[in-house]
Parts: C-alpha cells; structure tokens; sequence
C-alpha cells in the first residue's frame, strides 16, 4: 500500500484536474451561449424595428405628427418661425450645445438639432427613466408664466425645450434623443436610417 | 441495520425508519428542536412568510391555470379570471394581496433581525441567506407585476429595464437582452412569466430550505439575545431556557396564524385594491406603449427604495449614481453582520444611541416610503432664494435627507454601536 502511494505522480494529478476543470467550465459556458442569445431581440423583432417611412408633407407649421419607430413615439414637429427663434434662448439648458453627441447624429448637432431647420425629429421618450413626455407647445398655458413651448414629462417633471434640449433642474440628465434619419424627397422621412446605414 | 439509535418505531413507521430518517427528522427539527422560551410577539413573522410564500404558490398554480403570458391576450385573461373563472376573484385576491402581505410580514421579520441582533456571530450565513430572500422576492414581485398588462405593469416595467441602460458602456446591450426587443413588448412578457412561475420560485424554494437549515444549524435568536445553549441541563443536555418547537411553538404560531388570516381575509373581502396601494388606478387600463400614465408609482413595498433612485440628482450627464445608491441601499443589508460592533445583541441591552439611529433608520425608511408613492412636487417648490442641484422640489430636498440618515444608520454604525453604553447582559432569557 505504501508503495503504491509513493508512486503517485501529485503534479500529474493536480495537472489533470486543474485541466480538467478548466475544460470542463468552457464547455459548460459555451453551452451557456444559446441560452443566453435566446434572450437577445428574435428576428422577428428586428424586422418590425425595421425603419419607417413618414410623410411629411401634411404637417402644418406648428404642428406635431406623432409616429412610431421601434414601438417607440416619434414626434415630427414643423416647427414656425417663431419657434425656431425660441431656440437662441438657452440660458436654462442643462447642455445647450449637444456636449452629450450619443443624443444625435452629427447632421443634427447644429442649433434646431435637425437636417431641416423646421423639422424636429425626435423620440418622444423622457430622457430620465423612459415615460413619454407630453407636447406643450403653446406659451404658459398650465405651465406657468414662464414657460414658452416645448415638451414636459409627467412621470418626474423633466422639461425639454422645442429642440429636445433639456432645462438646468430637470430629472432627465441628457437631452431627448434624435433618431438616426434621412429624407428619400422632399416630403418623406425615414426614420431608422441614414447615409451610414441602419441603425 | 441504518437505524437511527435515538428512535426505535415498530410498524409501518419503523419500516419507514429503516428506509428514511422520518422520525429522526421530526425529533431533530419539531419535538426535539429547541427554541428559546422567550419568544414575542416579533417571532411570528418567519412563520407566517413561510406560511404565504406556500399560499403564493398555490394560488399561483392555480391562476397559471387560466393565464395566458402574451401581450394581445394578458390583460383580458386576467379579466377573465375576475369575472369568468369560478371563485377566480378570490384567487386573483389572494395572490395580489398575498404579494403584498408577503412584504409586510418580511419588513417585520428583518426589522426584528435589526432589533435584536438576530445577524450577530454565530448566524452571519442565517442572515446572508435571508437578505438573498429578500432580494429574489423583490425580482419576484417586479417579474409578477408586469402579467396583468396594464398601464402601471407596463410603464413600471419600462422605468425598471430602462435603469440597465444607465450601466456605463453595456448598458443599451443589457437593456436590450433583458427585454429581447427594443421596448417593453411581448417578448418580454413571456419571459417575465418565465421567471415568475418557474425560476424563481425554484431559487426562492431553495434559499428558503438553506435559511432554515442553518437556522436549526445555530439556533434560534430570543429578544434577550442570549445563547440559550451555553446554560445546558447537565443530566440531559437539554438548553435550561429552551422548549421543544412542537408543540409549544406550532401552537403559538397557529395563534399568530388565525389573527393575520383574519386581517388576510379582511383585505381580500373589503379593500383588495387597499385604496390604489395593492392595486393601483392605472392598472385597470391596458398597457399602452404609446401613451405613458400622469403618475408613475411603483407598489407601496419598492417605494422606499424608488425614492432614493429620485432622490439622488443626475451626476455628469448619467443616472446611474441614482441607480447605484438604489442598488446599495438593498445591498447594504448584506454588511450589517460586520458593521455591528456592539458588545451585545439585543437592543434591550444596547443603550440610546443605537435606539435613537435605529428609529432614524425607521423613519426614514417609512418617509421615503410615502414620498415614492407620490409625485416630486406634491409639497411645493422652494423660492429662489438658494441654489440647489437637480430641481427646487421641496419632496426631493426631503427625500434626499432621508436618503442620507438611510445610509449614515449603516456606515456609522461600526462607530456609534462600539461607543455606546451598554447594559450588563443576565445570564438566563427574561420572560
């Protein structure tokens, strides 16, 4: 018996086993992958998060078409003239110059944060925990004195002006987020993608 | 013959014996199982979540039955279950109230942990394991609460996933993997479901078994905090201060079982909405991804915890100190073993200075309870008299107080548990 134990190769066997377990743990995370992938988007979601196509030429000045990309609002707002000369005030924006850029493609870093200056395209989701903020265009109003237009989260009070930016003291920490886009012509956007390709 | 020494049964029990350790378990966890003789009223509470957490799987079963976890049939199948399905009404009750009883009677059973040092030396692990509990239940409860559909079970759920997406770096990934699509939709329903009648309850099962096995493995605490097994009957080796757990404390619990049954019933006859509190409003309208409720509120028992996620202000454009000192507050529990430095357990022992951090605590937990349940500005806004990071909102400046004494109870507590005074502990349990 003594023998025996002294012949023993402990290096060996410490080799097998650490070897062994090493082996073993790739393949029990390999077998790991199809699981964890079955969770990701299905096919079937990436095709109805294709991009969408949106007429445009309906919308009145001053007005907001609500579409939907990705089961996500898209808001398309013709902004006036007078809106648009809104933007230049921007003392209470918690980030007027588009500082943050993941919140638009670099064709929208520019003063009204879009390809046309009227057109505003922008998904309607609050910055701040997800809720869709609702379209106070109008001055004052239920706003308040202040207020000159733009849009306002009921979940948690975050306010964004009429480019999507969002005001100093809101809960939401970035402005909203324009969505990847392009027009085909003149009348039609599509949202989703761009000349860099699909989001 | 692998018969056990201490039982000798004859017939059919005896060829039991001889095949399973059916007596021998019953001797050494119900007749033969010491427990401190002490025991109040604060005991009850394990009991009880035991007794739910059976009664959630029941009537879980029983409601699986009739549900149907997809995104165009879920809110009406659950209609159905109220109106249709004989006594559905009851069972729907029973399980929706059950959820949130589940968490009263677990508040309780922790904060008589905290009370009288229930997590000290020997039963680090008993706590561990508790604190595991607590966790998947929350998981559970957030999984649960998405099935019927409705607007509250939608919008909550997109305010909880979209927290993942504040995660530096992975965020927008891990959102994405944990809904499979790239909102709130039918994919995530059905996996939901998938966790809430299956994997989870197994875990929980499962953590359930290991807490009670440890707890038989140390003993149970007392409200006096004293070990009961360092003053043994020399003859028998029997604790001097304990009594078998059956019957004497099947009995006792049973008492404990009938008063909390009649307020169960109370809830589930009378108030099974509990005033918007286990039911909310917007839950009786379908979910609308398109259209988000004027007031988002978790149910009443994340609501402290919601609270702290509002309190803590955006920092360098990012959420995520919020959600990270949401995260920590729940994590936090998992120190408190090692944060206690008193010399004693219990707080009859311990003297005002950890009285006065553990009504703090309680206080705060309770204030920012209520303020997760309404909206940031329901007391008004400060004048603008002193500038003030993250909005004016007086329920914000409140709740961020709170959200500090939370944590100071915990982070002082190696300080003020070893600098106060305590009492001289007696060697035998008061009654």
């Amino acid at each position: 018996m003594t023998d025996e134990n002294k012949k023993i190769d402990l290096n060996r066997r410490k080799f097998l086993l650490t070897a062994t377990s090493v082996t073993g743990a790739i393949g029990v995370s390999a077998a790991g992958i199809p699981f964890v992938s079955s969770m990701l988007p299905s096919e079937k979601a990436k095709a109805a998060g294709a991009a969408v196509e949106v007429d445009v030429a309906g919308i009145k000045s001053g007005e907001l078409k609500v579409s939907e990309w990705r089961g996500q609002p898209v808001w398309i707002l013709n902004r006036s003239d007078a809106m648009i000369k809104k933007l230049d005030n921007n003392k209470e924006l918690a980030d007027p110059d588009l500082k943050v850029i993941s919140q638009q493609p670099k064709y929208c870093q520019n003063k009204t944060r879009s390809i046309k200056s009227n057109l505003l395209v922008v998904v309607g989701i609050c910055t701040h925990l997800g809720c869709a903020p609702s379209p106070k265009l109008s001055p004052k109003g239920d706003m308040g004195s202040e207020w000159e237009g733009g849009f306002f989260c009921p979940c948690h009070g975050s306010k964004f002006d009429l480019a999507g930016r969002v005001f100093k003291g809101s809960p939401a920490p970035t402005n909203l987020v324009v969505p990847p886009h392009k027009y085909i012509n003149e009348n039609t956007v599509l949202i989703g993608e761009d000349q860099e390709g699909v989001a | 013959m692998a018969k056990d020494s201490n039982t000798s049964s004859t017939g059919m029990l005896g060829w039991i014996d001889e095949r399973f350790p059916l007596s021998s378990f019953i001797k050494n966890h119900l007749t033969g199982y010491y427990a401190p003789k002490n025991f109040n009223f604060w005991y009850f509470f394990g009991a009880l979540a035991l007794f739910v957490f059976v009664m959630q799987i029941l009537t879980g079963i029983f409601l699986t039955m009739h549900y149907k976890p997809s995104a165009a049939e879920a809110f009406a199948s659950v209609e159905y279950i109220m109106r249709d399905v004989s006594f559905g009404w009851l069972i729907r009750y029973m399980h929706s109230t059950g959820s949130s009883l589940f968490f009263v009677v677990i508040y309780l059973h922790m904060f008589r942990g905290l009370m009288y040092g229930s997590y000290r030396k020997p039963r680090e692990l008993l706590w561990l394991f508790g604190v595991f509990i607590f966790l998947l239940l929350m998981a559970e409860a957030f999984f649960g609460y998405l099935l019927p559909w409705g607007q509250m079970s939608y919008w909550g759920a997109q305010v909880i996933v979209n927290l993942f997406t504040s995660v530096p770096f992975i965020g927008a990934d891990l959102a994405e993997w944990v809904r499979g699509d790239y909102l709130v939709s039918d994919a995530t329903l059905n996996r939901f479901f998938a966790f809430h009648v299956i994997a989870l309850p197994l875990a929980l099962a499962g953590l359930i078994f290991g807490h009670l096995i440890a707890l038989h493995e140390v003993g149970s605490n007392n409200p006096d905090g004293i070990e009961i097994k360092d003053l043994k009957d020399k003859k028998t080796g029997i604790p001097l201060d304990g009594i078998p757990f059956h019957p004497y404390y099947t009995v006792k619990d049973l008492v404990g079982l009938s008063v909390f049954l009649i307020v169960f019933a109370s809830i589930i006859f009378f108030a099974p909405e509990m005033g918007g509190y286990f039911l909310e409003a917007n839950n009786f309208v379908p979910a609308n991804p398109l259209v988000t409720p004027d007031h988002i509120a978790p149910v009443w028992y994340f609501t402290p915890f919601y609270s702290i996620l509002r309190a803590v202000p955006p920092l360098f454009n990012s959420q995520f100190p919020g959600v990270a000192a949401m995260g920590l507050s729940v994590l936090i529990f998992f120190l408190v073993p090692w944060l206690d430095k008193s010399k004693v357990r219990s707080i009859r022992y311990k003297g005002a200075l950890y009285k006065k951090w553990l009504s703090t605590f309680v206080i705060s937990f309770i204030v920012l309870g209520y303020l997760g349940t309404v909206p940031s500005n329901i007391w008004g806004q400060f004048y603008n008299v002193i500038p003030i990071i993250g909005g004016k909102d007086v329920a914000t400046i409140i709740a961020r107080i709170f959200t500090i004494t939370y944590f100071l109870f915990f982070i002082l507590m190696p300080i003020y548990s070893s600098k106060d005074t305590t009492k001289p502990v007696p060697k035998r349990v008061r009654m």
